[in-house]
C-alpha cells in the first residue's frame, strides 16, 4: 500500500503571544489518500488555517508544533532541516491562499511567476516559458499568450486565482492545500474555479486538502470531510454521508444554520448559542458541551473519543441523538408588505464617474414592510445604487428619490433630519462601520440623541430597549468594538440603524463577513425587527440563498442595469433572464451549470445593445447587438428580447 | 481597554523608560536647578576665568568666571520651555489643519496642500533667521517661528491619517445621521488619529530642541545672559582652540542627551502603538 499523501498524527500546534502560549490544534489526526480530496470545514477560529500551515510547516513566526507528526508522502516533515524543507516545498507540496491578489507579485509578469517554478526545478528559461504557457492552457484560459504578458493587476480575481493554481500545480505536487480558494470571488466565478479544480484533480491526480467554511462547497468538492471545532476533529466521514446524516450535534446544527432554500415565512433559522471557547480555556469534558443541547454530566467531565461508526467517525457521547435536532422549525408570522403607496421610490437613477457608467437609469419602488433583494456580481453597481439611495453619492442630474412621496435631496448633507431618520444602513464590515474609539453605549446613544429626539431620561430607557431588541446583553455597553465578536459588532450596527425608527434600512452584505451560525442569528434578528418595526429593507447580497430567505422581491443587476425584477418565487422559478439563469445555476445543489463566456465588460466601455450580449449563452442574433431590450413595467419584468416561452425555468 | 493596554505596552518598553529617565532628569534640572546648584550660575568671577574642572568648579568656569556646572544645570530651563511650547502650538494648529484638509478635501485641500508644500520646501533655519531678523529676536518670536515652521509638517501627517479614516464606514454612518463636519472631525475621527499625532509630536519636540539650540547658537534665539546651552556654545566656541574644552563640551553633551532622550521616548511610543 502506498503512503498517504498527508498524514497528521496527534498534531498539537500553538501560538505564542506576549509571553503566553495558547494551543490552537489539540491532537489532530487525519489522513489523505493519494488522489483524494479531503475537506476541512469549521467556523473562524477553529484552527483550519493553522492545520493548513502546519501541513507545509509554514507556521507564522510565533507558531510552534507542540507534539505529533506531519507526514507528507510518508516523510515526517517536523524533523526536516531547512534544506530538506525547501526541497519539500519545491517538489511535493503547494498552497493556494484565499486572496490571489496578495499571492502574486505585483511587479512580475504572469510568465515570470509561473516560469520561476520550472526554473527552480532546473529547466531553462525558454523551456520554462513554453511550459508555463502550456500550463495556462490546462487552466482553461483562452488566449494564454495575453495572460502570460500581463501583470497581476491587469487580471480579474478569477483569472488571478487560476494563475495561482497554475503556479501551484506547475511542480506537479503530491499534495495541494487550498485554503478558502474561492471565498473572495463572485458566485459565477467561484463556480468556474471549483469546476476547474474538479477537472484538474483528475488530470493531475494530486491529493488535495480543501479548507473552507462553506459546507455547500465542501460537499460538492470533497470525497471525505473532517469537521473541526475548537482545534479538535469532532467528526469525519464521506462527504455525502456526513452532510446528509451528521452524527455530531455541532455538524448537525451547522448544516441547519444554512437557509438552503427556505423562506423567512418557513420559520427561523437554527443558530448555535454561545461562543467558541478561548484557546486557553481548560474546561474538562467535551469542548462543545457548553453549547450543546444534549450535554449531560458525562459530557462535562469526560472527553468523548473519536469513535468509528460505519463509514464515519464521531467524537460525541450522544452521536445517536444528533439526528433528533433535524426537525423543521415551525413556520412563523412575518410582516407582509403593505400594498399601496411605496415608502421609497427611485426614478431614473444613474451614476457616471468620467467614462465609467456605474449605474444606468435604475427605477424601483419599495413597499412598506417589504424586502427587496439586490443581487449582482462585484462591479455590477449594486453598492453604488445603495449609496445613491442613502445620499452618500449624488445621482446624475435627472434622478429622483422620493421617501413617502416627498422628494429628498441627492446628498445626505442637504437632507432633513426626518430623511436621515427614515433611511439608514447596515454596512458589510462592522470593523469599518463602528468607530473603534467609542463605547457601545456611545455608538448607539449618539444616533438616539441625534435622531430620536427624546429627553435624556427617556433616551436611557430607549437605549436599553434597543439593546434588548438586538439581543445584546447590557454588560457590553461599556465595551469598545474590538472587545466584541463579529456577530456582536453587527448587532451594535443594527441597533444604531434602528435608533431613529427608520422606514427603510439598506443592508449591504451584512452577513458576508460572518460565520454561518452567526449569519443565521443576524438573519433571524433582521426578520424579527421587520415584523415588529414594519421597516422595509433593501438587502444587497451575492448569496442567493440568503437573498431568497429574506426577500419578498428580487432585482438582478448587471453592469449598472436592472436585468430582471420580480417576486422571489417568480425569479427563482422562472422564466429567467439568461443572466439570472446563469447565476442560479452557480448555486450549490443546482443542476447543470451554465458557463458564461469571458468576463464582465468594463463599465467604461459598455457593449452596444443589450449589456449582457457579449456573454449571453442565449443570444438571438443581431437584434441583441443593436437594440437594448426594455424593462417593462410589470410585476415580473425581464430585460430580454427572448420570448418568455423560450426562457429557462427551474 | 485598547488605550490602556497600549499605554501599558509603552510603559513597559525599556527604550521608552530610558528616554523618560533622561528627559525627566533635565526637566528636574529646569524646574529646581536654580536651588540645587552650589554656585550662582550668573555670578562673574573675573579673577577665576577659564579655570579647568576642579573640586571647586566641577565643570570649570567660562571666560567670565561663571561656574559651567551651574550654568549647564540651569540651562535646561530656557530650552525646555521654548521647545515644548512651540511644539504644542504646532501640534494644535497642525492637527486642526490636517483634519480640515483631510476631511473636507476639495479646493480647501488643494489650496492649503500647496501652501503647506511651499512652506516645507523652504530651508528651515534660513527662514527662521529671516523672520527673527525682521521681528527682532525674543522668546515669543522664537516660539512663534518654530511653531509656524512645524505646523505644516504635523498637518501633513495628520492629513494622511485622516484620509485613511475618512474612507471608513463609520464616517459615512455619521454623515447619514446628519452630524456636522466639526463633530465628525473632532468627535469621530480625532480620537482614532491620536496615536500618529502623539508620535509626530514627540519626534517634533526633538527637532524643536535642536532648532532652538541652533538659533541660540546663531545669536537669534535665547538672549544673554541666559544660561542657555546653545548660547553657551556660541559664546565659548572660540575658546576650544586654546584648549578650554569644558566651556563648550558640557553644554553640547547636555543638548545631545536631551535630544536623544526625547527621541528614545518617541521610538518607544511608536513601537508600542504599531
Amino acid at each position: 500500500m502506498t503512503a498517504p499523501a498527508l498524514e497528521l498524527r496527534d498534531l498539537s500546534v500553538g501560538y505564542r503571544a506576549r509571553g503566553a502560549e495558547a494551543l490552537v490544534l489539540h491532537g489532530l489526526s487525519l489522513s489523505i489518500a493519494p488522489g483524494e480530496v479531503y475537506g476541512l470545514v469549521g467556523e473562524s477560529g477553529c484552527g483550519k488555517s493553522t492545520a493548513a500551515f502546519a501541513a507545509l510547516r509554514a507556521l507564522p513566526r510565533n507558531g510552534f508544533i507542540r507534539g505529533g507528526q506531519v507526514l507528507v508522502d510518508g516523510q515526517d516533515i517536523t524533523a526536516l532541516d531547512p534544506a530538506g524543507l525547501r526541497q519539500l516545498r519545491q517538489t511535493k507540496v503547494s498552497m493556494v491562499y484565499q486572496d490571489p491578489g496578495r499571492a502574486l507579485n505585483p511587479s512580475l509578469t504572469v510568465a515570470r511567476q509561473i516560469g520561476e517554478v520550472y526554473e527552480v526545478a532546473g529547466v531553462g528559461r525558454s523551456e520554462a516559458f513554453s511550459r508555463a504557457q502550456a500550463m495556462l492552457l490546462k487552466m482553461r484560459i483562452a488566449g494564454p499568450a495575453r495572460v502570460m504578458r500581463a501583470y497581476p493587476h491587469q487580471l480579474s480575481g478569477g483569472m488571478q486565482q487560476r494563475v495561482v493554481i497554475a503556479m501551484a500545480l506547475a511542480k506537479n505536487p503530491a499534495l495541494l492545500v487550498l485554503d478558502e480558494p474561492t471565498t473572495g470571488l463572485d458566485a459565477t466565478v467561484e463556480a468556474e474555479v471549483l469546476d476547474l479544480v474538479q477537472v484538474l484533480r483528475h488530470e493531475f491526480a494530486t491529493s488535495i486538502l480543501f479548507i473552507s467554511h462553506n459546507l455547500a462547497v465542501i460537499g460538492r468538492m470533497c470525497d471525505r470531510v473532517g469537521v473541526l471545532y475548537a482545534g479538535r476533529l469532532v467528526e469525519e466521514g464521506a462527504a455525502a454521508d456526513l452532510l446528509s446524516r451528521p452524527l455530531h450535534p455541532y455538524t448537525a446544527r451547522l448544516i441547519q444554520c444554512l437557509p438552503s432554500g427556505k423562506r423567512k415565512a418557513d420559520g427561523r433559522l437554527e443558530t448555535i448559542p454561545g461562543f467558541l471557547p478561548a484557546p486557553d480555556d481548560m474546561t474538562p469534558g467535551c469542548v462543545f458541551a457548553p453549547r450543546c443541547e444534549f450535554a449531560d454530566d458525562r459530557c462535562r467531565t469526560i472527553v468523548p473519543p473519536l469513535e468509528t461508526q460505519p463509514g464515519h467517525q464521531v467524537a460525541c457521547h450522544h452521536a445517536d441523538r444528533a439526528q433528533c435536532t433535524i426537525a423543521p422549525a415551525p413556520p412563523r408570522l412575518v410582516s407582509a408588505p403593505i400594498a399601496g403607496a411605496p415608502v421609497l421610490r427611485a426614478v431614473g437613477l444613474s451614476k457616471t464617474y468620467g467614462d465609467v457608467r456605474a449605474v444606468r437609469d435604475v427605477s424601483l419602488a419599495l413597499l412598506p414592510g417589504e424586502t427587496l433583494g439586490l443581487v449582482g456580481e462585484s462591479g455590477s453597481g449594486k453598492t453604488t445604487l445603495a449609496r445613491m439611495l442613502l445620499g452618500l453619492e449624488a445621482p446624475d442630474p435627472g434622478g429622483v428619490i422620493e421617501l413617502d412621496g416627498r422628494f429628498v435631496a441627492g446628498r445626505a448633507k442637504s437632507r432633513t433630519r426626518a430623511d436621515h431618520k427614515a433611511l439608514q444602513i447596515v454596512f458589510q464590515n462592522p470593523d469599518s462601520a463602528l468607530n473603534r474609539s467609542h463605547t457601545v453605549r456611545r455608538l448607539i446613544g449618539r444616533p438616539l440623541a441625534r435622531m430620536a429626539g427624546l429627553p435624556r431620561r427617556q433616551r436611557a430607557a430607549r437605549l436599553l430597549e434597543l439593546v434588548g431588541a438586538v439581543r445584546l446583553a447590557e454588560r457590553y455597553l461599556p465595551m469598545r468594538p474590538r472587545q466584541l465578536s463579529g456577530g456582536l459588532k453587527q448587532r451594535v450596527a443594527i441597533a444604531r440603524a434602528f435608533a431613529g425608527d427608520p422606514k427603510v434600512v439598506i443592508c449591504d452584505e451584512p452577513t458576508s463577513a460572518l460565520d454561518v451560525s452567526v449569519q443565521a442569528a443576524i438573519l433571524n434578528l433582521l426578520t424579527d425587527l421587520q415584523a415588529s418595526a414594519r421597516v422595509s429593507y433593501v438587502f444587497i447580497s451575492h448569496d442567493l440563498g440568503v437573498v431568497r430567505y429574506l426577500s419578498d422581491r428580487i432585482a438582478v443587476i448587471y453592469l449598472g442595469r436592472i436585468m430582471e425584477i420580480g417576486p422571489v418565487q417568480a425569479v427563482f422559478d422562472g422564466p429567467h433572464h439568461p443572466y439570472t439563469e446563469a447565476l442560479l445555476s452557480a448555486m450549490p445543489g443546482a443542476g447543470a451549470r451554465i458557463q458564461l463566456h469571458g468576463e464582465m465588460p468594463s463599465p467604461a466601455a459598455l457593449p452596444s445593445g443589450c449589456v449582457f450580449q457579449t456573454r449571453c449563452p442565449r443570444k438571438i442574433g443581431a437584434i441583441c447587438e443593436t437594440t437594448e431590450p426594455e424593462l417593462a413595467d410589470e410585476a415580473h419584468a425581464i430585460r430580454c428580447h427572448l420570448p418568455r416561452a423560450e426562457m429557462g425555468r427551474a | 481597554m485598547s488605550e490602556r493596554s497600549g499605554l501599558g505596552r509603552v510603559v513597559r518598553s525599556s527604550v521608552f523608560l530610558a528616554g523618560l529617565v533622561i528627559v525627566l532628569f533635565w526637566v528636574g534640572c529646569a524646574l529646581f536647578g536654580r536651588w540645587l546648584v552650589p554656585i550662582d550660575p550668573y555670578r562673574d568671577d573675573l579673577l577665576n576665568t577659564l579655570a579647568a574642572p576642579s573640586a571647586a568648579h566641577w565643570f570649570g568656569t567660562d571666560q567670565l568666571g561663571r561656574d559651567v556646572f551651574a550654568r549647564v544645570v540651569v540651562g535646561a530651563g530656557p530650552i525646555l520651555s521654548v521647545a515644548p511650547a512651540a511644539t504644542l502650538l504646532a501640534t494644535v494648529a497642525g492637527t486642526a489643519l490636517g483634519l480640515l484638509t483631510g476631511y473636507v478635501g476639495g479646493w480647501l485641500d488643494t489650496v492649503l496642500g500647496r501652501l503647506i508644500e511651499v512652506l516645507l520646501a523652504l530651508p528651515l533655519i534660513v527662514v527662521s533667521l529671516l523672520v527673527l531678523v525682521a521681528l527682532g529676536p525674543s522668546t515669543i518670536t522664537v516660539i512663534a517661528v518654530i511653531a509656524i515652521i512645524f505646523t505644516p509638517l504635523i498637518a501633513r501627517t495628520v492629513r494622511a491619517a485622516v484620509l485613511a479614516e475618512r474612507g471608513l464606514d463609520y464616517v459615512a454612518a455619521a454623515e447619514l445621521r446628519g452630524e456636522s463636519a466639526a463633530n465628525i472631525m473632532f468627535v469621530e475621527i480625532l480620537p482614532n488619529v491620536l496615536p500618529p499625532i502623539l508620535v509626530e509630536t514627540t519626534v517634533r519636540l526633538g527637532y524643536a530642541i535642536f532648532t532652538v539650540a541652533s538659533l541660540s547658537f546663531l545669536g537669534f534665539g535665547i538672549q544673554p545672559p541666559s544660561a542657555d546651552w546653545g548660547l553657551a556654545i556660541s559664546e565659548n566656541y572660540g575658546m576650544i582652540v586654546g584648549g578650554y574644552w569644558w566651556t563648550v563640551s558640557f553644554a553640547a553633551a547636555a543638548t545631545a542627551s536631551l535630544v536623544v532622550g526625547v527621541n528614545l521616548v518617541a521610538d518607544g511610543i511608536q513601537a508600542a502603538l504599531e
